[in-house]
């Protein structure tokens, strides 16, 4: 307790030019980003891997990651806040920018994607209440006025005490947006990849897991270019933390297959992502369950390795490629498996019912995608530089 | 649940309470009320046409189902490459085999035109819309491009503009990075009522041989009711309790 009342806060004030040449090259990968989100709006869908097929394509599966990890990077504000650990009070200021950092970089992608990205008014002033992406845009402008909010709350001494019942509300709100962006699936009964209440608890669950492994490594970073005290014991947190929260995610996919396969008419579809289906099933065991899963908990749980930084960033690493695997098997893979219209029959058409649709994405999604990352991760170490959000140094606790 | 309640008897001092009660929850649900009734008003009243087709797989053979393709083509001014991924189809070609006879079938494929239309339901603007007449639509100066309805529509019928179009139709105006479908040939309907013919039908009645029956749903004395009614017809993913407005027969 002794150490939060004179825990001090302070920008990070680096100038070297390792730090300065991160920020540009961010920046400028964020611009070629949203140079090739304008190209295809010139240009019109058709030069990207996205079809009447898979509509939705590799932007989406960046927006969703984006989107996903926002709520999840807010954990450990709501970790101090709405559960008292004292321990991670600290680091709530950052867990807030980044999150409001993460949720804007996500909807730029996801704005620029539509077919008319200039009718952002009309998605703002017509909205259809019985549509969950109409009240997802409810949820996101809620979700940072209510962060900022917040945020403010934390950093003004004298509105202190406001902060704990702002983080209850900012808690229950990231709960309700990750339901609402796992509901986008979930809420799809025409397709049997999606159409199940589980998507949306597992889409909180990922988050949690998402978003700290991103919350990690901007730590680590920015502790080390500002040459700031990071001791092992708060690493050591959010290392079990992180693995919790990747074995939670195992069994949430564990649980949604299960259930799947023990019903006789999602056995194709199963089959399809277990088995057959090519670079998804390849997806699935490699990049998902082996890279994503199975190898970062052995490095967070291994006892050689418990004091190991590299391994930290690895395995947070590990946990970020596995969620890419994890969405793109998910949105893509989804819409691949053809829709069952005709039971029992073979069918065939110009239009591609009845076989799994090829996609490959393109560069301009990719560069779209990959905009969107860097541009949350610039808004985030902007925000530590302008304002005191990380604290000056996280010496060893005296106890 | 007034008219429950008008139809019990009850003391005047009651009833004078349930009044202000009524009048207060009035008030406060009202907005719900009115969305509900709006989402779901073709449930509650017949006075509305509700416009289908009725198509018999029987009468239609491949070139029939080529005919009705070509025929909306030309009505509306899409074209499609067979091998393209991105052109639009508004009404397409789908050959049926059964894996155990071998038998085979081919039907055209349209936008449904459902009751309660999964489109409808997802689109954040409402640019997707059903009019009172049963027809499902999409508003051009609305849409914003997210593809939702193609996520949450059962039958692949909706396309994506995926390039600048040239030499559109009046009838048919079409926009880059917007969604379409089929509109039941909704221009002919709004002209001739229940005299119209959709484009796709126009194409395989001829003569006395007829194929594919347009009129209206809700009138038991039109013509497609009483097939509907004589000889029962098939509704696609009828599972999912959308109710479309187009019907299969032989299937």
């Amino acid at each position: 307790m002794k150490m939060q009342s004179s825990m001090r806060y302070a920008e990070i004030k680096t100038s070297t030019p390792n730090y300065w040449g991160i920020l540009v090259v961010l920046a400028v990968i964020a611009l070629v980003g949203f140079a090739a989100a304008h190209h295809m709006d010139t240009e019109g869908h058709h030069i990207t891997g996205m079809t009447n097929q898979v509509v939705w394509g590799l932007p989406h599966v960046f927006a969703i990651f984006l989107i996903v990890a926002a709520s999840g990077a807010l954990n450990l504000a709501s970790i101090a806040s709405v559960f008292g650990k004292q321990d991670y009070k600290p680091l709530a200021r950052f867990s807030a920018v980044l999150s409001i950092a993460l949720l804007v970089g996500g909807l730029a992608i996801l704005l620029l994607d539509l077919g008319r990205p200039d009718r952002l008014i009309v998605a703002m002033t017509y909205y259809n209440f019985k549509s969950i992406f109409a009240w997802n845009i409810i949820l996101y402008t809620g979700f940072i006025v209510i962060v900022l909010t917040y945020l403010w709350l934390m950093m003004e001494r004298r509105m202190h005490r406001w902060s704990k019942p702002a983080g209850l509300v900012a808690f229950i709100w990231r709960l309700i947006l990750t339901t609402g962006t796992g509901s986008i699936f979930g809420f799809l009964v025409a397709r049997e990849a999606y159409d199940s209440a589980l998507l949306a608890p597992m889409f909180i669950v990922m988050s949690f897991a998402f978003g700290l492994a991103i919350f990690i490594m901007l730590l680590m970073l920015s502790f080390k270019l500002d040459r700031r005290e990071l001791d092992d014991s708060h690493l050591q947190r959010l290392r079990k933390l992180l693995g919790h929260f990747t074995a939670a995610v195992l069994y949430f996919v564990i649980v949604f297959h299960l259930t799947k396969l023990y019903g006789t008419q999602n056995h194709d579809f199963e089959r399809f992502i277990l088995l057959d289906g090519g670079v998804y099933t390849l997806m699935f065991w490699f990049f998902q369950i082996g890279l994503g899963n199975l190898l970062p908990l052995a490095m967070l749980y291994a006892p050689g390795l418990q004091r190991s930084n590299p391994a930290l960033v690895i395995a947070s690493l590990l946990v970020i490629v596995g969620a890419f695997a994890q969405l793109y098997i998910i949105i893509v893979g989804g819409q691949a498996y053809p829709l069952n219209i005709f039971p029992g029959y073979i069918v065939e058409s110009r239009f591609f019912d009845g076989v799994i649709s090829e996609y490959t994405p393109s560069l301009w999604e990719f560069l779209l995608g990959i905009g969107g990352v860097t541009s949350a991760v610039l808004i985030a170490l902007l925000g530590i530089r302008v304002l005191p959000i990380m604290p000056e140094g996280l010496p060893a606790e005296v106890k | 649940m007034a008219t429950e309640l008008d139809n019990i008897e009850l003391r005047p001092a009651r009833r004078k309470f349930l009044k202000s009660a009524a009048a207060l929850a009035t008030t406060l649900i009202a907005p719900g009320i009115i969305l509900y009734k709006t989402g779901h008003a073709s449930n509650t009243s017949n006075k509305n046409p509700r416009w289908g087709l009725l198509i018999d797989t029987n009468a239609l053979s491949e070139s029939d189902v080529d005919a009705c393709v070509s025929a909306c083509q030309r009505e509306h001014g899409w074209e499609s490459d067979p091998n393209s991924r991105t052109d639009a189809q508004w009404i397409r070609k789908v050959k049926l085999t059964d894996p155990e006879s071998g038998h085979q079938r081919f039907l055209p494929m349209m936008c449904m035109h459902c009751e309660n239309p999964p489109c409808v339901d997802v689109c954040p603007t409402g640019a997707s819309f059903k009019r009172d007449d049963g027809i499902v639509l999409v508003d051009k100066h609305t849409c914003i491009g997210c593809r939702y309805c193609m996520m949450a529509c059962p039958y692949k019928a909706r396309s994506f503009i995926h390039e600048t179009l040239k030499d559109q139709l009046p009838v048919a105006p079409r926009g880059k990075g917007t969604v379409e479908s089929c509109t039941l040939c909704v221009h002919r309907i709004d002209r001739d009522g229940s005299n119209a013919v959709p484009a796709c039908a126009e194409a395989v009645n001829q003569g006395d041989r007829k194929a594919i029956w347009f009129g209206d749903l809700h009138d038991p004395q039109s013509e497609i009711s009483q097939r509907l009614q004589a000889l029962g017809a098939v509704k696609l993913r009828a599972d999912m309790g959308l109710n479309p407005g187009v019907r299969y027969q032989g299937l």
